[in-house]
């Protein structure tokens, strides 16, 4: 099917082919065409945001809970500036989108026009391919390549520059699905003769674990299915980062919690006193790894990774199987029931009955009170109240997305959306929208601190604007908690610049948005109050008023190993002074 | 552990204390912007340049050939080839050293200004050393010279005390020996 039509309008046919209903965005000078060919259509939705920043989070949380490309429209110079630190978030957390940018027209590029920024130059770092249109001929094969780039391999930002002479310049379009690109083919399936080194070494392990990433819920719902399977078969324990909680079941006895720096002291200790370690989709983060010479010092390390770079990269393994994992973990489970492999059970029981030891420990546990509210009771509370329910939970970041990955658990992939690798501050809220926009009947829930919060509020606005009935649940400490527990541990305690002076009063600020406010500072009212925020049909603010000075943990401190957490009864008594736990060598570290 | 570790607690054994020279041959898609690609790769995760060479090999495809002389370790070599593959217009990456038995040359202009002895010495090396003269004045040659890095290092050495007064290098090509093609 080839048809002549104008640039912009190639925009809305590319995306109505590639199966996109959903678009944010905010309109300018250079995509003012492209607006007006989505107002002369219906096809495909625009969300109008309130900060570009807002676009590309929203259309992450778009992207992340649908497994499917999330896109955002914005224009020239400040309108690509300000998309800046959302593509970047989504090359370090694997998302896939594209981004398409107003451009000012080719015989002004260079010149410093007005709104003219070098996007191309700008977002080729932070991007996993980006693509400057200079004559409409080349428009339709970029449009459809930078979906297949997007999505294929290791997933990731794609922007598109257009200038606007590009946008109303007419032309053929045409659009062939299954394109083979010329250079980008990445490979899919684990080399056969490694998958069965793999499955030899899983059979011969003493004190295995798998260690799984964000690359799982990439790699599609199948592959949660398939790593279920697996650690079933194998009776292996299990631990996720970050990203990858929810690609296996936390009601599962098999699974250790998250692990790394706020992980569990079972997940930790499991890791660093393993014999065999299989990664699977993970990258060897230093919020993961701690001190990387003391790292796992015990085991042989097999890696699953889409990405040929990721092996390799910060932690040396045995063995590294190129490959996505949906496909490698079928392989696994083929040769697993095949070769009749069988873990080594009488050895498997002792190490489980040390991982029991482990548990025991209670890392998360923490001292509960009746006058205040405990942030960590509070995501309890939320967690209980909506386990039941259609729930996706976002997060901002700090100590409050800590806890929310510590207490909330996730039973299945692609509900949790939280910025991990880049650390945004003013993700969650935009993030919903996105979510809220694809499940449009769900729960959506933006477990937020006090200081993120605030950096998109604006996209309050937008909440309203489509009526989306996100919440948004403050857990309100009065500090950049992160900040201050960092300040604590290093600096001796002064706070500097970490406390959030002049907070708005957030019921108000709700109701100014037209949404609802609720405040809430009793243990004993939390219930009801988050119910409440539940059954109200339009966007919350819940103000959660909690303890202000508690600490995240069980915590690595910087520069230390697995097996040296500190948990939160050590800190308090035992005479350990909290300032004292990292020394000079991990005040360098962050 | 060895002294890169105890320089910071996260970095591994990966040092830079084995470094090895390696001269990776890259084929490209010549469209705009890829040259800066491959550059905006190395400065921002901090890899070394020695040398870098790049020009358009086939018209009607339209690809080029960048030649990149890197050190690190062999780990960092692997992990340099790797961050190169997932760059998207980037056809092959080949490490010419792991292959082996790699020619390298490199093209030099050496401009000599000089007058008596220290003027015929220089004509007298530049023939022990196959260099043409492509300009001359009274007071000054202009060498050219083509070879391997080291032996256009040794000549503009010698050059210096003869009088060097300026050089152009194009810094390294390279090809595989044998039958076989990247």
């Amino acid at each position: 099917m080839s048809k002549q039509m104008t640039g912009a309008e190639m925009v809305i046919e590319a995306l109505k082919d590639q199966g996109v209903d959903t678009i944010f965005g905010y309109p300018g000078g250079a995509v003012l065409p492209i607006y007006d060919a989505l107002f002369q259509q219906n096809f495909v939705k625009h969300v109008l945001v309130r900060h570009e920043q807002g676009a590309a989070h929203a259309a992450e949380g778009y992207a992340r809970s649908t497994g499917k490309v999330g896109v955002l429209l914005v224009t020239s110079g400040p309108g690509a500036t300000n998309a800046v630190t959302g593509l970047t978030d989504a090359l370090l957390d694997s998302i896939p989108l594209v981004c398409i940018t107003g451009q000012v027209p080719t015989h002004l590029i260079g010149s410093d026009a007005f709104q003219e920024c070098d996007t191309v130059g700008i977002t080729r770092h932070c991007t996993k391919h980006n693509y400057l249109v200079r004559s409409i001929e080349d428009l339709p094969r970029i449009l459809h390549e930078a979906f297949y780039v997007a999505r294929s391999g290791r997933p990731g930002p794609v922007v598109i520059d257009l200038p606007k002479d590009v946008q109303f310049s007419s032309g053929v379009y045409s659009f062939q699905e299954n394109i083979q690109h010329r250079t980008y083919q990445p490979r899919l399936k684990g080399e056969a003769s490694l998958v069965r080194q793999a499955v030899e070494m899983m059979a011969a392990a003493k004190k295995p674990v798998f260690y799984t990433g964000g690359g799982v819920i990439n790699s599609g719902p199948a592959a949660s299915e398939l790593l279920r399977e697996l650690v079933a078969l194998t009776n292996f324990p299990i631990t996720s980062t970050l990203m990858g909680l929810g690609a296996y079941p936390a009601s599962s006895p098999n699974w250790l919690g998250m692990l790394g720096m706020h992980g569990t002291f079972e997940a930790n200790h499991t890791m660093h006193d393993c014999d065999l370690m299989i990664a699977v989709g993970s990258r060897f983060d230093d919020r993961i790894t701690g001190r990387l010479d003391a790292f796992a010092p015990y085991c042989k390390k097999i890696h699953i990774d889409i990405d040929p770079s990721s092996i390799n990269k910060n932690v040396k393994v045995d063995l590294g199987i190129v490959g996505d994992c949906g496909h490698v973990l079928e392989d696994m489970i083929a040769l697993w029931r095949s070769g009749e492999k069988k873990s080594d059970e009488i050895a498997l029981g002792e190490w489980w009955d040390q991982i029991d030891e482990w548990r025991a420990r209670k890392s998360l546990a923490y001292q509960n009170s009746k006058d205040v509210i405990k942030p960590q009771y509070a995501v309890q509370r939320l967690y209980e109240l909506t386990k039941d329910r259609n729930t996706y939970i976002t997060t901002e970041v700090g100590q409050h997305q800590m806890w929310a990955a510590q207490f909330y658990h996730f039973e299945e992939p692609n509900r949790w959306m939280t910025s991990g690798g880049l650390g945004t501050m003013g993700y969650g809220l935009p993030a919903a929208i996105g979510v809220q926009m694809a499940h449009p009947d769900a729960l959506v829930i933006d477990i937020a601190g006090e200081a993120s919060i605030l950096m998109n509020m604006q996209e309050m606005t937008t909440a309203k604007q489509y009526r989306l009935p996100v919440k948004i649940f403050i857990l309100n400490n009065e500090y950049m908690g992160m900040v201050r527990q960092w300040q604590e541990l290093l600096h001796g305690a002064r706070y500097s610049s970490s406390y959030s002076e002049a907070l708005p009063d957030f019921v108000k600020l709700a109701e100014a948005y037209g949404g609802k406010g609720i405040r809430c500072s009793d243990p004993e009212m939390l219930d009801a109050a988050i119910m409440e925020m539940i059954d109200y049909p339009g966007p919350v603010i819940f103000d959660c008023v909690v303890a202000k000075e508690e600490n995240c943990f069980p915590m690595i401190p910087s520069g230390k190993a697995h097996n040296e957490m500190i948990l939160l009864d050590l800190s308090d008594d035992a005479g350990l002074e909290i300032g004292s736990i990292i020394d000079e060598k991990g005040k360098m570290l962050v | 552990m060895n002294a890169i570790a105890a320089l910071s607690p996260y970095s591994s054994s990966m040092g830079k204390s084995n470094a090895e020279r390696h001269t990776l041959s890259v084929l490209v898609d010549n469209e705009p912007g890829v040259l800066a690609r491959v550059v905006g790769l190395f400065s921002g995760r901090g890899y070394n340049i020695e040398s870098l060479t790049v020009a358009e090999i086939a018209h009607v495809e339209r690809w080029s050939r960048i030649t990149i002389v890197t050190t690190g370790s062999p780990e960092a070599i692997e992990q340099i080839s790797h961050q190169l593959e997932r760059i998207v217009p980037i056809h092959k990456v080949t490490d010419l050293t792991v292959r082996g038995r790699a020619i390298e040359r490199e093209l030099a202009m050496i401009k000599v200004r000089g007058k008596g002895e220290n003027r015929l010495e220089a004509l007298r090396l530049a023939e022990a050393f196959k260099a043409k003269v492509i300009d001359a004045t009274l007071e000054s040659f202009i060498f050219e010279l083509t070879g391997a890095p080291d032996k256009i290092d040794d000549f503009v050495e010698l050059m210096r005390p003869l009088g060097l007064a300026e050089l152009a290098r194009t810094g390294v090509a390279a090809i595989a020996r044998g039958a076989e093609a990247v």
